[in-house]
């Protein structure tokens, strides 16, 4: 299910639960109107994350917390700080990728 | 002779054995390789905490589950040499040759993972019940536990039956209820995930029953450390809980073996094509079960509904034809609720749990998603579905290895869904 809804200004798709499901509308000004209804306040250690985690998905990777203490960009205890409350649903959110699937 | 090597004699490698040794053509023998004198019965070690099963019926000894044609090795796996086609194992340091190698070498928990988890309070207020001894010590702490509060705990996904520790927590609620003391006992259940499951429908479902039981819930947590001395788990975001007794489920990890032999992935796990169960490491070998990456549950369901599909692949591999892109992540599990009930899930990739009747289509017996007697009674029986049937590698009447969608309550927009529509560019 998809809705339309405008962004800073930018017409943007996004599901049910708020998530971006196309990247390519994706942008800054977007991605910081996204972080503050998260209550998260963008600085440079945040968009170091914000363009791993986009790198990781263009790749195809799949995330986890785990993947994200290894990735090298940032250790767990920072992404928690930076994202508080479910760090990887929120960057998630930001980046404009799909919410991360928990693996079953 | 030309052989297949198959490292692991659990559900997986034990079922493949079975299968194999039967369709092999001539000119083809087969080893298998275990660190392990016993075959456990596993899902049978969430009943022995409840003094349901003793643990003496979840071992046997894994040799007579093995084929007579079939070499069986007892040692631990050093490592896989896929250039030299070459396995070396620990014992006197032995070099077996292959030409077809099947990894099935699980996965297994790690507490070593998490701060402060190991330590003099393993196994007197911290438990697993992922292994035997785990099950076996939980068992003797329940017998004489005055109550207080228990936290039932995942540390982190992908884990072995994921419904286990939901399982627990809802078998908690029974047990201690039955010993008149469900009013001394706080029951907390404490996961990373956002809800009860990892799908929505069944979530809802399973979510609705821990608040009918009186289970607290904890979501979104993600364990930094177990801070023993003051008995709480602390998460990454300073989120805090008390226990007297601590039941979690600790990181899983694939084998050793596969670190050493440097191609896991974070967690050790193999990379494997999700459809064909050929590994991305090599042409030649191939993995099922627990030790693969692929996203399916990490079930004993799931083993036997891969083992079928890759015997068939192994055969179209030996004769060189293409391999079929059929295993669709089915996964078939009986999640006891506690008071004799159970219900049944049964999915796939792309359909998520929902109701209906399974294995006939619209008649049953069982029912899918929904709690009853009979579905408890079909868990119990599995204990000797499993021994029987199931690790030899007989069918199992109406059951087939993928999905069938009729008698699944499915959403319409989703009923036409082929898996491979949504298969991962390789």
């Amino acid at each position: 299910m998809s809705n339309e809804r405008t962004i800073a200004g930018h017409n943007v798709q996004v599901n049910d639960e708020g998530f971006m499901t196309d990247i390519n509308q994706w942008n800054q000004e977007v991605a910081s109107a996204l972080a503050e209804e998260e209550g998260v306040e963008m600085t440079d250690r945040h968009w170091e994350v914000v363009n791993f985690i986009q790198d990781q998905y263009k790749k195809e990777v799949a995330l986890s917390i785990r993947k994200m203490g290894k990735s090298g960009v940032v250790d767990i205890k920072e992404f928690y700080s930076l994202f508080p409350n479910g760090p990887l649903k929120k960057a998630s959110k930001i980046s404009g990728i799909p919410k991360p699937q928990s693996c079953i | 002779m030309k052989e297949i090597l198959i490292l692991g004699a659990g559900t997986a490698g034990t079922t493949m054995a079975n299968h194999l040794h039967k369709v092999l053509p001539s000119g083809w023998q087969i080893t298998i390789v275990d660190q392990e004198k016993n075959h456990y019965y596993q899902p049978g070690w969430l009943f022995v905490p409840f003094d349901i099963y003793k643990p003496s019926q979840t071992k046997k000894k894994g040799i007579n589950f093995i084929p007579k044609d079939v070499r069986y090795i007892q040692s631990e796996i050093d490592r896989i040499d896929k250039d030299k086609n070459e396995v070396s194992l620990m014992n006197d340091g032995q070099v077996l040759k292959y030409d077809l190698l099947i990894i099935g070498t699980g996965t297994h928990i790690v507490p070593e993972e998490i701060e402060g988890m190991l330590g003099d309070h393993w196994h007197k207020d911290v438990f697993d019940f992922y292994t035997y001894d785990g099950a076996k010590n939980l068992r003797q702490k329940l017998k004489s536990w005055k109550g207080g509060k228990l936290v039932v705990h995942i540390c982190e996904m992908p884990i072995k039956c994921p419904v286990a520790p939901l399982e627990f927590a809802f078998l908690s609620d029974s047990f201690f209820k039955n010993k008149h003391m469900r009013d001394q006992v706080e029951i907390t259940f404490v996961t990373p995930m956002s809800g009860a499951f990892t799908k929505p429908k069944a979530t809802h479902e399973l979510g609705h029953l821990l608040e009918e039981k009186n289970i607290r819930m904890v979501t979104d947590f993600a364990i930094e450390k177990v801070d023993a001395e003051s008995k709480k788990i602390i998460d990454y975001g300073g989120t805090e809980v008390e226990y007297d007794l601590l039941v979690t489920v600790p990181t899983n990890m694939g084998s050793d073996c596969i670190e050493r032999s440097g191609f896991g992935d974070e967690l050790n796990f193999v990379p494997t094509n999700k459809n064909t169960l050929q590994t991305k490491v090599k042409e030649n070998i191939f993995a099922l079960g627990d030790a693969t990456n692929i996203p399916a549950s990490k079930a004993g369901s799931v083993v036997h509904f891969e083992a079928e599909i890759l015997t068939e692949n192994i055969l179209r591999y030996i004769k060189g034809e293409a391999l079929k892109e059929e295993y669709d992540g089915h996964a078939n599990c009986f999640v006891e609720t506690g008071g004799g009930k159970a219900l049944l899930i049964d999915f796939n990739y792309t359909h998520e749990p929902t109701t209906g009747t399974f294995p006939i289509p619209h008649v049953g017996p069982l029912r899918l998603l929904k709690e009853s007697r009979m579905n408890h009674m079909g868990k119990l029986a599995f204990r000797w579905i499993y021994w029987n049937m199931m690790i030899k590698g007989r069918h199992i009447p109406f059951i087939s290895p993928v999905m069938n969608e009729e008698g699944h309550d499915i959403d319409p927009a989703l009923a036409k869904t082929k898996h491979n529509e949504t298969a991962e560019v390789e």
